[in-house]
């Protein structure tokens, strides 16, 4: 905390500025007209990711204004001094897949980019969030945000999550529970027997999603399993034992108060399926699209009239009645080795579909190198897969990989709104598991029953 | 920023609930990167059907609501992407104020930095608001925002909140930037005593 004058919101100092090419350009034009410079260019990392193609890194780039867009970051951070891990660069990669895997994003630390996945760095127990442009322009020029003190919300998880449950499920499980809203105004932290035993990259899918409950921000405290994660990696501090030592400090105290709490036990969750165009609107795979008359309110209902006709569902359909046309695994919610693996154990010895075009979508340069040397790559390219090259591809449909009007997607992206992976085109969120599975089955299918084979 | 203090104009109704930016204005037109020109992408894909055309059902679309400055909408209006673009698409189409029963954060956080007002209203009062704009040729409210008050011609007002600072950039206009600024000392001086991880800068 900067300053907290009176009358005014108090100002907080940014550690980390993430920044990209879609957000970015019109913030650095702002910069550029007031006369002013990047105050902490040292605290600012730029890569590509939004639009980047994920055909092999050296094709062109044919839609001329995402080129331009991307040439416009390339000038601003050669011009105004900031670090960027352009196309070609080895450590190029989805902004909240590479800022953790470099060593970037560490506990404590206040980080921001203009982009609302931010809250994924949450994940290590620092306070991250999205911002706008104008805000962006603010931090290259000040290094500060005014930021009034937001409320806080305790999720509590208990229990453990069961076989072919992911932290995809329990998030989709908590805007399940809470709403797509039920977390405006906070901050989330998670906490509970079911989050402590999640991974890092389990933790960065649960954080990933606060926003899709409303939430600027979600964090977990940060334990040995984040301190392992970090330690070793080439932004990683160095002067690792105090680093260590200012980390134990900073877990909420045990008879902490929030605003909110919210309790959840992880044996009751089941893999989720959304069926409707927001994330709040999903089932377990094993049950049914919702009949009308489960809604309370009228305004429910015609909500609900809308998703149906642009889903193209019936209400009352069997989930497991629903067949795909598209599978995509990717995203910064799930695109880490881990979600990789759990995915390719799933495709190891079938084939996808006749009826189905599935891709996989690596969050990174890094990651990518990874699952090729673990042989994942040959899993996914024997099973039918395409294994592409990294960035947010068919999450926000930015690049060339959309879906056609009235193709069915089953994604292990973030959002399911309208058009968001292309116009017309119907999304249903999903894990890296199950996405896989209904790659291969052609339909959704619950993968707690899978046959895995070697 | 462009100043708010008291601003009249005509009412569009667009009564739906959870309006993501996505909708507000779609991905492929944040390829630009310009700030200006976006007014003609709001609400691209309600708006206008496969070909481009205008769709004549979409409330927007109707004659009476033509140079409509005031939005009335749904609850969690601009969940979803951060997307500023969403932002430059409304005021650049002519909206001044958006009236809803709620807001997404960071959206009302990117309209309060253009210059756009977000009013939170009752349920209850959007959908009376609604069903004036709906009824009655040529709807106007007036927005005051030095009484914190909205009103119209035929009885309707209601107050409605809003942060003492923001208020206060609004009104007169603000660049925030440069209010930030003004604090360099304590920022210098913060920084002395928390500078960048080694690690950052190599």
């Amino acid at each position: 905390m900067v300053s907290e004058a009176e009358g005014q919101p108090p100002l907080l100092y940014i550690d980390l500025h993430l920044i990209h090419e879609v957000t970015s350009p019109q913030a650095f034009d702002g910069l550029r007209t007031a006369g002013r410079k990047v105050r902490r260019p040292e605290r600012t990392v730029a890569t590509v990711d939004h639009n980047v193609p994920t055909e092999p890194r050296g094709t062109p780039i044919t839609d001329a204004i995402a080129a331009k867009q991307i040439e416009a970051l390339q000038q601003n951070c050669r011009e105004f001094g900031v670090r960027l891990f352009d196309i070609d660069s080895a450590d190029q990669g989805i902004v909240h897949v590479i800022g953790p895997e470099l060593g970037f994003t560490q506990p404590g630390m206040t980080i921001v980019c203009g982009d609302s996945h931010t809250s994924t760095h949450g994940a290590f127990g620092a306070l991250a969030f999205g911002i706008g442009t104008s805000e962006v322009e603010h931090v290259l020029a000040t290094q500060c945000l005014p930021q009034r003190k937001p409320k806080s919300m305790l999720i509590k998880v208990a229990g453990e999550l069961g076989p072919g449950v992911s932290a995809k499920d329990l998030a989709l499980g908590i805007i399940a529970k809470i709403g797509t809203d039920g977390a405006t105004g906070h901050v989330i932290e998670y906490a509970g027997q079911a989050v402590r035993s999640l991974s890092m990259e389990g933790r960065m899918t649960l954080c990933n999603m606060s926003i899709e409950a409303g939430a600027r921000a979600g964090m977990v405290a940060p334990d040995e399993t984040t301190y392992a994660y970090v330690k070793g990696r080439r932004f990683a501090p160095r002067d690792w034992d105090s680093a260590i030592e200012r980390w134990k400090a900073l877990p909420s105290d045990a008879n902490a108060g929030y605003d909110a709490v919210v309790e959840l036990d992880a044996a009751q969750l089941s893999p989720f399926v959304t069926w409707g165009t927001n994330p709040g609107m999903v089932v377990p795979v094993s049950e049914r699209v919702p009949e009308l008359s489960a809604m309370k309110t009228d305004a429910e209902r015609n909500a609900a009239r809308r998703m149906f006709e642009y889903m193209g569902l019936e209400p009352g359909k069997r989930i497991e009645h629903i067949t795909v046309d598209r599978v995509f695994i990717g995203s910064c919610t799930n695109s880490r080795i881990e979600d990789l693996r759990a995915a390719a154990k799933v495709a190891r010895g079938h084939r996808v579909s006749s009826k189905v075009r599935a891709m996989v979508v690596p969050g990174s340069q890094a990651v990518k190198r990874a699952a090729e040397k673990e042989g994942l790559d040959q899993v996914f390219r024997d099973a039918g897969f395409e294994w592409r090259e990294s960035g947010c591809s068919m999450c926000l449909g930015m690049n060339p990989d959309i879906l056609q009007p009235g193709e069915r997607c089953a994604s292990t992206s973030n959002r399911n709104f309208e058009g968001r992976q292309g116009r017309g085109g119907r999304t249903h969120l999903v894990s890296p598991m199950m996405a896989a599975a209904a790659a291969i089955a052609g339909h959704f299918i619950d993968v707690r029953n899978w046959e895995f084979r070697n | 920023m462009k100043a708010f203090n008291v601003h009249k104009g005509k009412v569009a109704p667009l009564h739906r609930a959870n309006i993501d930016t996505d909708q507000i204005v779609p991905k492929q037109f944040l390829k630009r990167i310009e700030r200006t020109g976006f007014g003609e992408f709001l609400f691209y894909d309600w708006r206008r059907d496969q070909n481009g055309q205008l769709d004549p059902g979409f409330p927007l679309n109707h004659s009476r609501h033509k140079g409509a400055s005031i939005l009335v909408t749904g609850k969690n209006f601009g969940c979803g992407s951060s997307r500023e673009h969403a932002v430059w698409a409304l005021d650049d189409f002519g909206f001044r104020a958006v009236i809803a029963p709620s807001f997404a954060d960071i959206f009302a956080n990117n309209c309060v930095k253009n210059g756009v007002l977000t009013i939170v209203l009752s349920e209850a009062e959007v959908a009376q608001l609604v069903e004036r704009a709906t009824k009655h040729e040529d709807y106007q409210l007036t927005i005051d925002l030095q009484d914190c008050e909205v009103r119209d011609e035929h009885g309707f007002s209601a107050g409605f909140q809003v942060d003492e600072f923001t208020r206060h950039c609004l009104l007169n206009g603000l660049d925030d930037i440069g209010l930030t600024l003004q604090h360099e000392r304590e920022i210098t001086a913060y920084e002395a005593v928390h500078p960048a991880p080694v690690r950052l800068v190599s």
